[in-house]
């Protein structure tokens, strides 16, 4: 009988210590809950894919409510929505984004760019650009292995025809893809505007870039010659558009004589 | 003091608690994907293990002397819990971006087998209070070996072209078993370097 009294005992006493040890500790070493960062976490839109630049949601929210920042125009998924949400919450003046989506620059298909080799390695951009720079002859095209359609955490990318496309409706210009190409292929480009876009990164002379791929970009500066507003540069035997001066007329579109610049109204 | 060394080294090579004694798989497995987290979690089962044997040993005398070392189980749970718990406060407090990335495995500290291991290995050999506690360190830091290692090997797996169906745990496993048989060869190292 009193081993068990004294078993209950040690057994209530070790675990009245333990609780009331707890129960102080939690008292002096509570932390404070940051209630401005949890409502801000609750407004955006919880895909955490780091297009802001913090390491997600909550860090975008934590860096808010802290007055680390002060721009509620970071995250390119909400839109003006989430942005003027927040700055409402925050008693800030709200950024505005303009909306943009990811654009592949490359139109090497199946039909149009040629291969030196058939890649039977690894199915992955990166480890298959190693490699000579990849199958196609055209070192500076996209590969169609499909880094970027992994990365993209909305499904918006599509491998077609051995290119990748982006589904302007689907993307939400987090930048995932941009980082994921080997080559750099994908920019951000306005949506529901007319731009020109050179759809080439082709830096080699216009002769040899002629083989490897029938839409490659060849330099020729036609397309310098008629731009009115100077938005075209070439370098490098490739031709660049400056989004912010092109009007979208179309000349450079017209003159292009292998077809390599698109007007893009996305 | 050569005693203490061979303790360490067993702990550490070849009683290794995890890949010889297979104890505490589960962190290993769920915590071993980055190098911090690893160190971070190994960090806070060294700490377990040693605040857990000096505050059981005391508790493990005084129930032997009244005849109940029966409850050792219940009451070693009991006290482990209670200090799991105060890591976490503790982390969570002043280390919140590992209390983060350590996630569910962090309370699962309680449950794991190492702690309770060591801590009832340590009454069954009959060791003194220096050596429980030198045998919960060297226990720990073979612990937090194994953690390491796996991380590097896990790192390396990820570039890796695994066969669809051995992806994720089947090949952790894989490479765990693996990991644990080189271990092996450490056998005999303790009589070998003459500290037993």
């Amino acid at each position: 009988m009193s081993s068990i009294l004294t078993a209950v005992l040690i057994v209530g006493i070790i675990g009245l210590v333990c609780g009331i040890a707890l129960a102080i500790a939690s008292i002096v070493l509570a932390v404070p809950v940051d209630e401005k960062a949890e409502a801000i976490t609750e407004m955006l839109p919880g895909a955490n894919c780091g297009a802001c630049g913090y390491s997600g949601c909550a860090g975008y929210a934590a860096a808010l409510s802290s007055g680390e920042t002060t721009d509620t125009a970071l995250c390119n998924p909400g839109g003006n929505e989430v942005s003027a949400q927040i700055a409402k919450y925050l008693g800030l003046s709200a950024g505005s984004i303009e909306p943009m989506t990811a654009v592949v620059l490359c139109q090497g298909t199946y039909a149009n760019a040629t291969t030196k080799m058939n890649y039977k390695g690894v199915q992955s951009c990166k480890m298959a650009s190693q490699l000579f720079g990849g199958p196609k002859d055209c070192v500076h095209g996209c590969l169609g292995l499909g880094d970027c359609v992994r990365e993209c955490p909305y499904h918006a990318i599509n491998i077609c025809d051995g290119v990748a496309r982006v589904n302007p409706a689907i993307c939400k210009a987090c930048k995932k893809c941009v980082a994921a190409c080997p080559k750099g292929l994908i920019e951000l480009l306005p949506l529901n505007k007319s731009k020109a876009a050179v759809l080439c990164k082709n830096k080699d002379k216009g002769a040899i870039a002629r083989k490897e791929c029938k839409m490659a970009c060849i330099g020729c500066m036609k397309c310098v010659k008629v731009c009115e507003a100077e938005a075209v540069t070439v370098k490098n035997f490739n031709a660049h558009v400056d989004t912010e001066k092109c009007t979208g007329c179309g000349k450079c579109h017209e003159v292009c004589p292998v077809g390599c610049i698109d007007i893009l109204n996305l | 003091m050569k005693y203490m060394i061979a303790l360490l080294v067993m702990g550490l090579l070849t009683n290794n608690f995890v890949l010889s004694k297979f104890y505490g798989i589960c962190p290993f497995l769920g915590v071993s994907k980055k190098l911090n987290t690893a160190v971070g979690m190994s960090a806070a089962v060294i700490f377990v293990m040693l605040m857990a044997t000096a505050a059981t040993y005391p508790i493990n005398v005084l129930l032997e002397k009244n005849d109940l070392a029966f409850l050792q189980t219940v009451i070693f749970i009991l006290v482990i819990a209670a200090l799991v718990q105060m890591v976490e406060i503790v982390l969570k407090k002043f280390m919140k971006p590992l209390y983060n990335s350590l996630g569910i495995y962090l309370p699962l500290i309680t449950t794991n087998c190492a702690v309770l291991g060591v801590v009832i290995l340590n009454i069954d050999e009959g060791y003194t209070f220096l050596q429980a506690m030198v045998n919960s360190l060297g226990a720990g830091l073979g612990f937090m070996l194994a953690m390491v290692l796996f991380a590097g090997v896990r790192k390396k797996m990820e570039n890796c072209d695994v066969p669809e169906f051995l992806k994720g745990l089947p090949i952790t496993l894989v490479a765990a078993s693996l990991v644990s048989l080189s271990f092996l060869g450490f056998g005999g190292i303790v009589e070998g370097m003459g500290l037993i």
